[in-house]
């Protein structure tokens, strides 16, 4: 979902830099409280991984077109949404810099959509979901397939909002049928998005649940009989 | 504890360095959500080449870097797996290194801070030699 240079005008790029550049330096004030001897190298781990998922475009069974994940619910669900943004963002950084993918004056324009805006509709519904769903692995992959699935069709609705302020072709007043054709390809990205972080982060919880950040941080709504999903450390 | 933490994170990157070295070279090369989206509205060859018509992507522009490792490739690699395994080993490695020095960096030392910190500050106490 990476933009490329020319598709959305400069100003516009400009304001969603400065934007982009002022949240992640919050999400560094705030994720520095999360950010311990633990959570450092996890947070590393999620960067790179989520790196290497996002070159495995899958087929999404409409003529033509592919996906791939995004990561912003995993790593929310792994290190949390302010490191989380921040995982996402260094990915969307190399990619640009290094990678050719996405260009470097949309940098802000992606790592809205992406790195924010992904992140944080993914742990708004982390942390409603977990409050409610039993704490039992399957509880934990809901949790972790619908926030996925819902991130993914808010950033690419994040993309058709930026397009209205400053895409460069008009669509003469069309912008309700990009939406709905972004829309409609990204609910199927966010099934396979959905899958991929279900089974990376049960994955995860089965072998080492006190490196989930979501388990560790949200606490069920009410006082559980049902122990946590891996127990205590 | 940290030990245990290092060795999870080990086999993590391995596991990534596979996905990114590996299994990358049968992802679909068919363009994504949003460079679908972007071209509706043209004709496209076999090689992902705008033939004809009138569509937002023929606004797209060139990338200002480019580079030896553009498009997940290495250029000057004519095989077309060695290039896009050694491409996605460089950049999992890149990334790693980029974000978890970063990371490392930023983390929390404050002794007096709760759970890890505490802990940590009590391992480094210890005696060498009987940690671990």
């Amino acid at each position: 979902m990476h933009i490329s240079n020319g598709i959305i005008n400069g100003p516009v790029a400009g304001v969603f830099a400065a934007l982009a550049l002022a949240a992640l330096t919050f999400c560094v004030l705030r994720g520095r409280r999360d950010l311990d001897d633990r959570l450092a190298p996890m947070a590393g781990l999620v960067a790179a991984f989520i790196f290497a998922v996002q070159m495995l475009n899958f087929p999404i069974f409409t003529a033509g077109v592919s996906g791939h994940l995004l990561g912003g619910a995993l790593a929310a669900l792994l290190v949390g949404p302010w490191v989380g943004a921040l995982c996402v963002a260094v990915v969307l950084v190399v990619q640009a810099l290094v990678f050719g993918d996405g260009g470097v004056a949309m940098l802000g324009l992606n790592i809205t959509n992406m790195a924010l805006l992904g992140t944080a509709a993914a742990y708004l519904l982390i942390a409603g979901l977990l409050r409610v769903l039993p704490r039992t692995p399957i509880g934990l992959s809901v949790t972790a397939f619908v926030s996925a699935l819902v991130s993914v069709v808010a950033a690419s609705q994040g993309f058709v909002f930026e397009y209205w302020l400053g895409g460069t072709t008009d669509l003469g007043g069309n912008l309700a049928g990009l939406a709905g054709t972004m829309a409609g390809a990204h609910l199927l990205i966010g099934v396979g998005e959905g899958l991929i972080t279900a089974t990376t982060v049960a994955t995860v919880a089965k072998v080492r649940p006190d490196l989930v950040y979501a388990l560790r941080a949200l606490k069920p709504a009410a006082p559980a009989p049902v122990p946590a999903v891996g127990g205590v450390r | 504890m940290r030990t245990r933490t290092w060795g999870f994170v080990a086999v993590g990157l391995l596991v990534a360095l596979l996905l990114a070295g590996v299994v990358s070279n049968y992802a679909s090369s068919q363009p994504d959500g949003l460079d679908s989206a972007l071209l509706k509205g043209c004709t496209v060859d076999p090689e992902g080449e705008i033939t004809g018509g009138s569509c937002p992507a023929q606004q797209e522009k060139a990338h200002e870097v480019g580079g030896p490792l553009a498009d997940y490739g290495v250029a000057g690699i004519d095989n077309d797996f060695l290039s896009t395994a050694l491409s996605g080993v460089l950049g999992v490695l890149l990334t790693f290194a980029v974000g978890g020095g970063a990371f490392w960096l930023l983390r929390r030392r404050d002794p007096a801070g709760s759970g890890d910190a505490g802990e940590a500050a009590r391992d480094d106490r210890q005696p060498a030699g009987t940690a671990g």
